[in-house]
Formats: structure tokens, C-alpha cells, sequence
């Protein structure tokens, strides 16, 4: 009888505990770098939402187009009307698993390299994609970042001949958020 | 007893796995789906009514970012009826060259001078509602511009006693626009001109008019507009036509190029609302273009 009720109130507790063990951001930073000989282009958007449940190692992001700040505002104009196409897609998105989680301990402090599999959909084009992530636990906070490239023609973003030299073919996203536990 | 404690703990076991299961798979999805909804006290501000800060001849809807410095350089040719010999017009260009700048997002001024009558003009613009969507909804934008056009072409009889003020005009135009879906953009433009000097004792000093332009995209990067000014009757001036014009943006990065053919040969609001002379019917036609560049010069935040 006793026994049993140990058991119970361990199995209820420990369910407590794993349930509350989500990872939640509202301000993730996911910034865009496109470099060229004529032209360095960058933008940064501070309102992305992420997710990550370390049981299963999912991991999920969400982002607004419009969202994402130039210094120059017609760069920023264009990027939504002419190659985002905003307001008929207006966000991308990633969800995908962190394949090694077992390495990360998200109650010891401590820095770990970890790689992310999954879907990213950008421009409403989805591909697969695996890149590394560094996921950081520090005093019970957990941040996480990634930088990694991606194609403009994998997300069938198009660029005319006449700024082609001013547009890289491949661009640099940097991811970094800092989680609180949900 | 005890078999009742079994149920509880095995009904306790699924619950808990049931909750543990929805929580870190299927659900992770909807969890950000609810965070974005929660999002949504933020706003949506439509951009890019209009891919420049003029339609044609007249202002559009939209202004210059802070800080940006837009340099614009508009030519009008000679009537096409003019044929071959002129090469329809093409060997008569009128010219006004002009710098815009943004103050702030909503607050921009302009000045620019034009060959025809020698006349330097002035502007502000204020965008006073934006289109939006969220937790603001405006349906519309609504931008006044108030402007100043100063004639230095030499007086017609020098020997009369000629005063200073007879070479002002003033604007008054209000543009209310909506882009209706990412291709379509109309606005509606009342405008109140009011000119110091006329050259009929009997003609009005004071001329209103609106106006009614929109766009239709045909590419990401290549617009048709069409932009027309009726002049209340009553006020018009002795031989003067209503402005029709029809015309192409063509959007490449920096530059906005807009080809255009119109029956008014002025490019300050004074001139094409109040004084085209030129009619379509009689081929009164000029071919024109506005080649707009911008820099950013200033900071944005």
C-alpha cells in the first residue's frame, strides 16, 4: 500500500516535471546576411517565436516576413513586395528534431554542439535541411544559435538580371534565442 | 481496495502520457501558432501603394523613407504631332529637376525647378493616415500637400509697374489612396490652386480640381498608371484642357524609371492641373519620363 503510494506520487510528480519541461522564446533574433563585391546587405528581425521540448528534441520556429528591419527602406520594401512576396506569404517557418539530444542535459549548465534536421519553408517552399546548433544552458536559461546558409533558388526567390550582382545566390541566416522554460 | 488503487494509477499513467505525448509532438506547431496569434496586437502598415512618390505628373500616396534622399529628373518632349522633322518631339524638351527628402517616415519636402517659365517650386508632404491592418485598421492613406511655385521667366511688358507676388502660385492637394490588393493601388486627389496673377480680368484666381489615378501591376517590376485631373468648370482658364495621362514604372532596385504619355507639358501642380493647353483628340500629345534615384543619406532610426 505504501509502496504504491510512493509509486503514484512519483509517477504524478515526475509527469509534473516533464510537462513543464518546454522551452519557449517570443524575441529569437534571426538576421540575414548577403554579401557581394558592390554591396553587403543584412537584416535583422527580433520577434521570432521558438519551441523546443527537450524530451523528444523537437524544435520549432516561426517568423514574420514583414518583421525583418534594413537599414535601407526601400531594401525593406522590396524585400517584401518584390522577392518575399509578404503578403501572400507571410512567414517562414522551421520544425524539425535536434537528432543528438541525448547529449544535452538542459539541468546542468554547460555548452553543447548539437545538430537540427528538419523542414524549413521560406517563401512558401519547404527543404530539408540539417545544420549545427550550439544549445547553451546556463543557470536554468537556454539559449540557442545556429548560423547557416540557404540558397535563393532552393525557395524559388528570384532575382532580376539588373541587381544580380548586388543580391548573393546564397545567403547567411544567423539564428540566436534565448529560452524560458514554458 | 486494492484493485481500485491499480485502476486509479493506471488511469493516473495514461493521463499523464497522453498530456506528456500531446505536449512535445503534433502540438509544438500550434503552441507557436498561439504565440503569433497573441502577436497580433501589433500593426500592419501597407508599403509600396505606389512604387514612387509621384504617379505621373501629380503626387502619389507614398513618401520617402527617413533620411532618404530621392533626386528626380523629369523631361517633357515636344507635341508627337509635330512628326518626323521635330522627331516627334523629342528635339523640344522641357526639363525640371528636383530633390526630395524624407524628414521623418510620414513628413517629406521637395524642391525642384522646371524650364517651362523658368520656375523654381517647393512642397511638404504629410502623411496624415496610413493604410494598416491588425490592431489598427485604416482603410485608407491620407497625405496633404500644401505647395509653392515661383515663375522668374522675365515679365511679359517689363515697362508696366509688374509685382512680385503675380509670379506665386499655391497648391492645396489632398490624396486619399488605397491599395486595394498587391497590384491594384487607386487614389483620389482634390486640389485647390490658387494663382496670385491671371491673365483675364474675368478668369478665376482661384481653381479646383480633382483628380483620380491608380495603378495595375503587370510584372513584380512594371506597373501601368493613369492619372486624370478634372478642373471644376467655372474655374478654368481660358483654353485649358483637363490632364489625362497615361504612363509605366519600371522598378530597377535604386531607380524607378516612369515612361509616360500626357497632354500637359508642366510638371508642377500649377501647370498641369490649372494651365495644359495640349488636347488628345487633337494629338496634342508629349511623350515624357521621370528617372527617380535614391540615397540614403540620413539615418533611418
Amino acid at each position: 500500500m505504501k509502496i504504491l503510494t510512493f509509486i503514484l506520487i512519483s509517477i504524478l510528480a515526475g509527469t509534473q516535471a516533464i510537462h513543464a519541461q518546454s522551452y519557449l522564446t517570443k524575441n529569437g533574433k534571426i538576421s540575414f546576411f548577403s554579401r557581394t563585391d558592390i554591396e553587403n546587405i543584412d537584416a535583422v528581425n527580433n520577434q521570432a517565436v521558438s519551441v523546443i521540448t527537450p524530451q523528444t528534441g523537437s524544435i520549432a520556429f516561426s517568423v514574420l516576413i514583414s518583421g525583418f528591419l534594413f537599414k535601407k527602406s526601400l531594401m525593406q520594401e522590396h524585400f517584401n513586395e518584390n522577392y518575399m512576396e509578404s503578403t501572400k506569404y507571410p512567414k517562414a517557418g522551421f520544425k524539425g528534431t535536434i537528432s543528438d539530444i541525448s547529449k544535452v542535459t538542459f539541468t546542468k549548465d554547460g555548452t553543447y554542439n548539437v545538430s537540427v534536421t528538419g523542414d524549413l519553408n521560406i517563401h512558401n517552399v519547404t527543404n530539408k535541411v540539417t545544420v549545427p546548433a550550439v544549445i547553451m544552458v546556463k543557470a536554468g536559461k537556454v539559449s540557442a544559435n545556429a548560423t547557416f546558409k540557404v540558397k535563393l533558388e532552393d525557395y524559388k526567390i528570384s532575382v532580376p538580371k539588373i541587381v544580380e550582382d548586388n543580391i548573393s545566390k546564397t545567403i547567411e541566416i544567423k539564428v540566436d534565442c534565448n529560452y524560458d522554460p514554458r | 481496495m486494492k484493485c481500485l488503487k491499480l485502476i486509479f494509477l493506471f488511469y493516473v499513467l495514461t493521463a499523464a502520457t497522453q498530456i506528456f505525448a500531446q505536449d512535445s509532438t503534433a502540438s509544438l506547431l500550434s503552441i507557436l501558432e498561439k504565440e503569433m496569434e497573441q502577436n497580433k496586437d501589433v500593426t500592419f502598415y501597407t508599403t509600396a501603394t505606389f512604387k514612387t512618390t509621384r504617379l505621373i505628373n501629380g503626387h502619389s500616396v507614398e513618401n520617402v523613407g527617413k533620411g532618404v534622399l530621392d533626386v528626380k529628373v523629369s523631361h517633357r518632349f515636344g507635341n508627337i504631332s509635330e512628326g518626323f522633322y521635330e522627331l516627334f518631339g523629342l528635339d523640344k524638351a522641357s526639363m525640371r529637376a528636383g530633390f526630395d527628402y524624407g524628414i521623418t517616415k510620414n513628413i517629406m519636402i521637395g524642391v525642384g525647378r522646371s524650364t517651362f517659365q523658368k520656375t523654381y517650386d517647393g512642397f511638404i508632404k504629410v502623411k496624415i493616415l496610413q493604410q494598416s491592418r491588425g490592431k489598427k485598421n485604416m482603410p485608407i492613406t491620407l497625405s496633404y500637400i500644401p505647395t509653392i511655385a515661383l515663375k522668374t521667366i522675365h515679365y511679359e511688358d517689363p515697362k508696366i509697374d509688374n509685382h512680385f507676388r503675380s509670379r506665386l502660385s499655391y497648391s492645396h492637394q489632398l490624396i486619399i489612396g488605397r491599395k486595394f490588393s498587391d497590384n491594384t493601388s487607386l487614389q483620389l486627389m482634390p486640389v485647390f490652386i490658387h494663382q496670385n496673377l491671371v491673365t483675364l480680368a474675368r478668369e478665376s484666381n482661384d481653381i479646383f480640381a480633382i483628380g483620380i489615378g491608380g495603378r495595375q501591376k503587370i510584372s513584380k517590376r512594371v506597373s501601368l498608371n493613369a492619372e486624370y485631373y478634372y478642373v471644376l468648370p467655372g474655374t478654368r482658364l481660358n483654353g485649358t484642357n483637363n490632364s489625362l495621362s497615361l504612363g509605366f514604372d519600371i522598378e530597377t532596385g535604386g531607380h524607378v524609371f516612369q515612361l509616360h504619355f500626357t497632354n500637359s507639358q508642366g510638371m508642377n501642380e500649377r501647370t498641369f492641373i490649372a494651365d495644359t493647353k495640349g488636347r488628345w483628340d487633337k494629338g496634342d500629345i508629349y511623350f515624357g519620363f521621370n528617372i527617380s534615384r535614391v540615397f540614403t543619406i540620413g539615418k533611418k532610426n
